[in-house]
């Protein structure tokens, strides 16, 4: 059964529709949701609205550090993100705050964790940015595949013979054979602001029992989303992030 | 899923030999026992029979064994399920890693190259031809982003019909998956004679580690010896980073200088001085008269031990000043072909091609550039004259193809020149490029002479329709003055 991982979507619906229209439109039956819903995009409303809806026919959903912030409020993030949050925080009804509060932090099912940040202590909001990071989260996760976000880039992190991890860099829509007899970490990318200069919407698809994951980058109508994002007085350079890739 | 299988492992020792079943698979003969595994002939369950014979290949299993075995196995298992094509075997089946690993694949009826070699040297003909089809081979691997990293004897097999076919992927790297072996620093070297200086610095991602490894093979077919020896110590394999071995024909004097020539290039410590493509090498083997010969090619003579230690110094500083970053491009190193019609010395549209021929060649910091004129084959028995006989025409021919690319200024060792009597230029274009690996056909839009004809029948189309590569056809733009009047 094919899975699509979608995390960091940050308000974006333009970029989650397409991408859930292309894991359609390849088989995906199952759906996760790694966290980071609302932030920076203007259409916090509407992606809480489309992930609850996926909730409720029994998807994956996760906590993300943002959204802990609607309810927290936000510490360490920078002006624009905490203008956004701010933003959001009054945008939302109480319902929807409610269902990113009652959000987990981590889930693992059989072989497979999810979990927005990191796997050892998912609530610290690590960054997995290196081997040894990654090696630290497969360790805590104690399955043979864990899915993450948080970060923007997609990785493939993969266990050698000495048990360290090693970095990939995948190549979108290759499928890459993934046994289970090996660990793997994999920062599926983000839907709604990719930061590596393509602006296209990044997800990944798994197919456990063919134990294949495939990275996607799918174009989107970015331009529609920045205009949102000024239309609303959010601060524009999060239009020109989106725009750009950035 | 974790599967437990209680003592996989044992199992399939008792299970890994003639009459065992694995996986469903009757094994039958071992034909082979390496270092790392074995393989024997197998037969495929009746609901499940590929339609050819097989083989089953597993490592052996155990605590004294080597891990290589088991990685070998899943990158083989990964790799090989993406290849296709005639050089190298069909992927049928493979079992877990885990619980019961194998891999069934096609079983190829061919003699070992390793068997071949025992007969070396060979005449400088023989192993143009089967050095020609080695490089095919991996050529054809490359073009799937696949690199083998472990050329040798024991992993080719010479199909009855001449094709190569190359085996045991346990090493391989493919470009777009991870690399299981890219830490893995004890094993990541291939085998010590073949071994390039690019997988002796611990990198596995450049393709012309395997034209390194098929120069030593090249080497060993033309003079009976290896260039560097079977060097069983780390720093005897390092020679290589800066030695030059001595030339072919220093051990036989049969070696032709072109062969030579081949051969040393492929050899060339920094891997931006060897060919850049097998398709390169194949070409060159196949067309010994069109190789650019350099200094090295006639020498008879060991390098002095002045010129030796030169050698080492600058690759000294290579390292320094280069370090991993020089890699290969990985992008594809083409071979274009163009046609040029030197029948029509005078035709408006030379200038056209030739102008196309030099904006594309510019895309490419390396390529090959066949220019091939088909000619109407000479009547028979017709005139006296020198420009009337064939040889005459042919070179006539041959002065106005080269007449043609000399503008663009390109060194002889990128430019290959081809006069070819045929009746149809299409079909003879076509032949032509299937065999030398080209990656891009130019040639002009139909001419004048074809202009009657309906656009179907000319060369351009012909050429366009059935070409297994990308094809650019040249127009010259029309004059304003031809231009429908009421379109001003």
């Amino acid at each position: 059964m094919l899975t699509a991982l979608l995390s960091d979507i940050h308000g974006n619906l333009e970029a989650l529709n397409a991408c859930l229209g292309h894991a359609s439109g390849r088989g995906a039956k199952r759906f996760a949701f790694l966290g980071d819903f609302v932030g920076y995009g203007a259409d916090a409303r509407a992606v809480v609205d489309t992930v609850a809806r996926y909730a409720a026919e029994g998807a994956v959903v996760l906590k993300g550090n943002h959204d802990e912030a609607i309810e927290q409020g936000g510490g360490y993030f920078n002006e624009a993100s905490r203008a956004s949050l701010e933003w959001a925080r009054e945008t939302l009804t109480g319902d929807q705050k409610a269902f990113l509060t009652a959000l987990p932090l981590i889930i693992r099912e059989g072989d497979v964790c999810y979990v927005h940040a990191s796997a050892v202590a998912p609530h610290r909001w690590d960054y997995i940015d290196s081997p040894a990071a990654a090696k630290r989260c497969a360790d805590a996760a104690g399955t043979s595949y864990a899915f993450c976000g948080h970060v923007h880039d997609q990785v493939l992190y993969f266990e050698n013979a000495k048990g360290r991890m090693s970095e990939f860099r995948p190549f979108p829509g290759t499928a890459i054979p993934v046994r289970s007899h090996r660990r793997w970490v994999a920062i599926v990318g983000s839907v709604g602001q990719p930061r590596d200069r393509n602006p296209a919407a990044a997800y990944a698809l798994f197919d456990l029992g063919g134990q294949r994951l495939t990275f996607f980058r799918v174009p989107y109508d970015a331009t529609a989303a920045a205009d949102k994002i000024r239309r609303c007085g959010l601060p524009g350079s999060l239009a020109y992030r989106v725009e750009m890739g950035i | 899923m974790r599967t437990a299988t209680p003592g996989p492992m044992s199992t399939m020792r008792e299970e890994l030999r003639s009459g065992g079943v694995i996986g469903g698979y009757h094994l039958g003969q071992c034909i082979h026992q390496g270092g790392t595994g074995s393989i024997y002939r197998a037969s495929a369950p009746a609901d499940n029979d590929p339609g050819f014979p097989i083989v089953l290949k597993a490592p052996y299993l155990g605590r004294g064994e080597s891990a290589i075995g088991i990685i070998g196995l899943e990158m083989e298992q990964m790799i090989l399920a993406r290849l296709d094509g005639a050089h190298v075997p069909h992927f049928v089946a493979a079992g877990d890693v885990r619980a019961s690993p194998y891999v069934v694949m096609e079983w190829i009826d061919g003699e070992s190259l390793a068997k071949t070699m025992t007969h070396a040297p060979l005449a400088p003909e023989e192993v143009a031809r089967i050095g020609a089809a080695l490089a095919d081979a991996i050529h054809s691997i490359h073009c799937q982003d696949v690199i083998h990293l472990d050329i040798k004897p024991e992993n080719f097999l010479l199909r009855p019909t001449g094709e190569a076919v190359l085996l045991d992927f346990g090493f391989a790297r493919h470009a777009r998956y991870p690399d299981l072996l890219a830490e893995e620093k004890e094993f990541a070297a291939g085998s010590a004679a073949y071994v390039s200086p690019e997988q002796l610095q611990h990198d596995r991602s450049d393709p012309r580690s395997d034209l390194f490894a098929l120069g030593v093979l090249l080497y060993e077919l033309a003079t009976g010896a290896q260039p560097f020896g079977q060097p069983e110590t780390l720093t005897g394999m390092r020679d290589r980073l800066w030695r030059r071995p001595a030339p072919p024909r220093a051990l036989n004097l049969d070696v032709p200088p072109w062969l030579q020539e081949i051969v040393l290039r492929c050899l060339e410590p920094a891997a931006d001085a060897r060919y850049q493509s097998a398709a390169h090498i194949a070409f060159d083997l196949r067309h010994p008269e069109q190789v650019a010969l350099s200094g090295r090619a006639s020498e008879t003579q060991p390098l002095g031990v002045m010129a030796q230690a030169g050698r080492w110094w600058r690759q000294r500083r290579r390292d320094v000043a280069l370090a991993p970053s020089t890699r290969s491009a990985g992008g594809r190193v083409p071979v274009i072909m163009v046609a040029v019609d030197t029948e029509h010395p005078d035709d408006d549209r030379h200038p056209a091609l030739q102008a196309a021929t030099r904006q594309l060649v510019s895309l490419y910091p390396e390529l090959r550039l066949m220019c091939i004129s088909v000619v109407r084959a000479a009547p028979l028995g017709e005139g006296s004259d020198e420009l009337d006989t064939r040889t005459g025409r042919h070179l006539e021919h041959k002065m106005r193809l080269r007449h043609w690319v000399e503008p663009l200024g390109f060194p002889p060792s990128r430019v290959s020149l081809h006069v070819i009597e045929g009746a149809n230029a299409g079909g003879t274009l076509l032949d032509l490029a299937r065999a030398n690996h080209v990656d891009l056909i130019v040639l002009g839009a139909p001419g004048a002479s074809e202009r009657a004809l309906a656009w179907w029948r000319s060369v351009a189309s012909n050429v366009t329709a059935n070409a297994r590569c990308s094809v650019h056809v040249v127009r010259v733009p029309e004059r304003r003055t031809e231009m429908e009047p009421d379109s001003a």
